[in-house]
């Protein structure tokens, strides 16, 4: 039995092959309308999300499976204070596969440790979002043609950015990848991702302050929100929240088949006029996370 | 300063001066009623000052977490009044239970009854990450 709390649980092959399955599904998603009959994903959501429980809820549904679970830590036994391990064990009774987000740092490695089912980590905190890292792969491998030789443009919250920390993870192990780190110095990537990440595999990175200087040399632009929710003092938030802002000007710095990614939801980081340029990728993003994730239920529930 | 010599037992050297207490705590030696020997700031050629432990009873040891503690140790069998093994602990790939992640964002902050587990993810530096977090402590003792 497999599980997904980090992406390098996934060997590079393996990823080539869900995004392989996941193109299959977009061209031919008649193929797959009953791949998992009768099996059932758990959606187990401690924190607030739109896009991946609808879409880890939609993946199973067109999989011809069926979806149960909660979305939020109030509705569940949490509020009672049950642990992580007691939800785990019991939902393992009542599904074939447990999707979790949790606000707690390693939440969905703890259940991975108790579930007699296969849990992906959905998202746990300020720290990884992998099925975010394979829809963002899914995406740059469509619209760009493949995964090496890419100046990759990060910018925002890189402190908290669970998406980021993922794709750095991700995409350093692919040829001749370059990083552009974009943040106020408060947000800048933790150490240990600069450390155990990128300069143990030699992977070449800048740092700005600013998405204009960096702009000219990137591929790729991965804007992320500064989110509310990651910090315990309001005022650093407020100081914080509009220190990386894209928009119509600043895409005129831009390579012309650079493509702006966003993990969304996006607050004020994107403004809307950006959305009409065709280099804005992120509501393709958002799309292609759906057929990814029904790669990977496919790949985890070992159905053929 | 006259300590005497054990006849089956341990001897814990090269301790970085000040720690042996530490050591001490680490092992549970409290536990033990066999003699302990507890030597604080002993003269050493190559340390200047060290500690060392004698503990007059053949018990079980993790080395390895000794190493964690202060990788200079040296842990030296004792049987009938003779040194028959000498071990240079190593850093230990895991170590469990023994620090606790002090993260507030870990999941280990809130879940009950979890084992406090760290991976060294650099030998060179000496640096251990939580498994759960990837945090490197400041670490509080358990």
């Amino acid at each position: 039995m497999r599980h997904l709390i980090d992406i390098s649980d996934l060997s590079v092959t393996e990823i080539d092959e869900l995004i392989d399955v996941a193109n299959d599904i977009i061209d031919n998603p008649e193929k797959y309308q009953e791949k998992c009959k009768h099996k059932k994903i758990a959606t187990l959501f401690f924190e607030p999300s739109t896009r991946t429980r609808l879409s880890f809820e939609a993946a199973m549904l067109e999989l011809g499976g069926s979806v149960l679970g909660f979305s939020e830590a109030a509705s569940s036994s949490a509020a009672k204070g049950e642990s992580i391990s007691d939800t785990v064990r019991v939902v393992s009774f009542y599904a074939d596969i447990i999707a979790m987000r949790h606000f707690k740092e390693g939440a969905p490695m703890v259940a991975s440790m108790k579930s007699d089912v296969p849990i992906i980590n959905a998202g746990d905190g300020g720290h990884n979002h992998p099925t975010q890292t394979l829809t963002d792969l899914l995406t740059i491998k469509r619209e760009k043609g493949g995964l090496d030789n890419l100046t990759i443009g990060l910018c925002g919250d890189l402190k908290f950015g669970r998406t980021v920390h993922s794709l750095i993870s991700a995409m350093t192990r692919y040829k001749n990848i370059k990083f552009v780190l974009i943040s106020p110095s408060e947000l800048r990537l933790p150490d240990y991702i600069k450390n155990d990440v990128l300069e143990k595999n030699n992977v070449p990175y800048s740092e700005y302050t600013s998405i204009e200087e960096a702009m000219p040399e990137l591929d790729i632009l991965y804007m992320t929100r500064v989110q509310k929710e990651r910090f315990f003092n309001e005022a650093d938030y407020e100081r914080l929240k509009d220190s990386c802002i894209l928009n119509s000007e600043k895409m005129k710095f831009a390579k012309e088949d650079m493509i702006v990614l966003h993990p969304l939801p996006r607050v004020n980081e994107i403004t809307t006029d950006v959305d009409d340029d065709k280099r804005a990728c992120y509501f393709k993003q958002a799309k292609n996370g759906k057929y990814i994730r029904m790669a990977l239920i496919l790949k985890l529930l070992e159905v053929e | 300063m006259n300590i005497d010599s054990i006849r089956n037992g341990l001897v814990i050297d090269h301790i970085k001066s000040g720690k042996a207490m530490e050591i001490y705590h680490y092992l549970n030696l409290d536990s033990l009623d066999c003699q302990i020997a507890i030597i604080k700031n002993a003269t050493s050629k190559r340390m200047g000052k060290k500690d060392i432990i004698k503990i007059d009873a053949e018990i079980s040891v993790d080395v390895d977490v000794l190493g964690y503690i202060d990788p200079n140790i040296t842990v030296n069998f004792i049987e009938n009044g003779v040194k028959v093994k000498k071990l240079h602990p190593e850093l230990p790939v895991q170590i469990t239970d023994i620090i606790k992640c002090s993260n507030p964002r870990c999941i280990t902050s809130i879940e009950q009854d979890i084992h406090h587990i760290f991976k060294l993810s650099d030998k060179e530096k000496g640096i251990y990450r939580c498994i759960y977090c990837d945090s490197t402590p400041k670490v509080t003792k358990e």
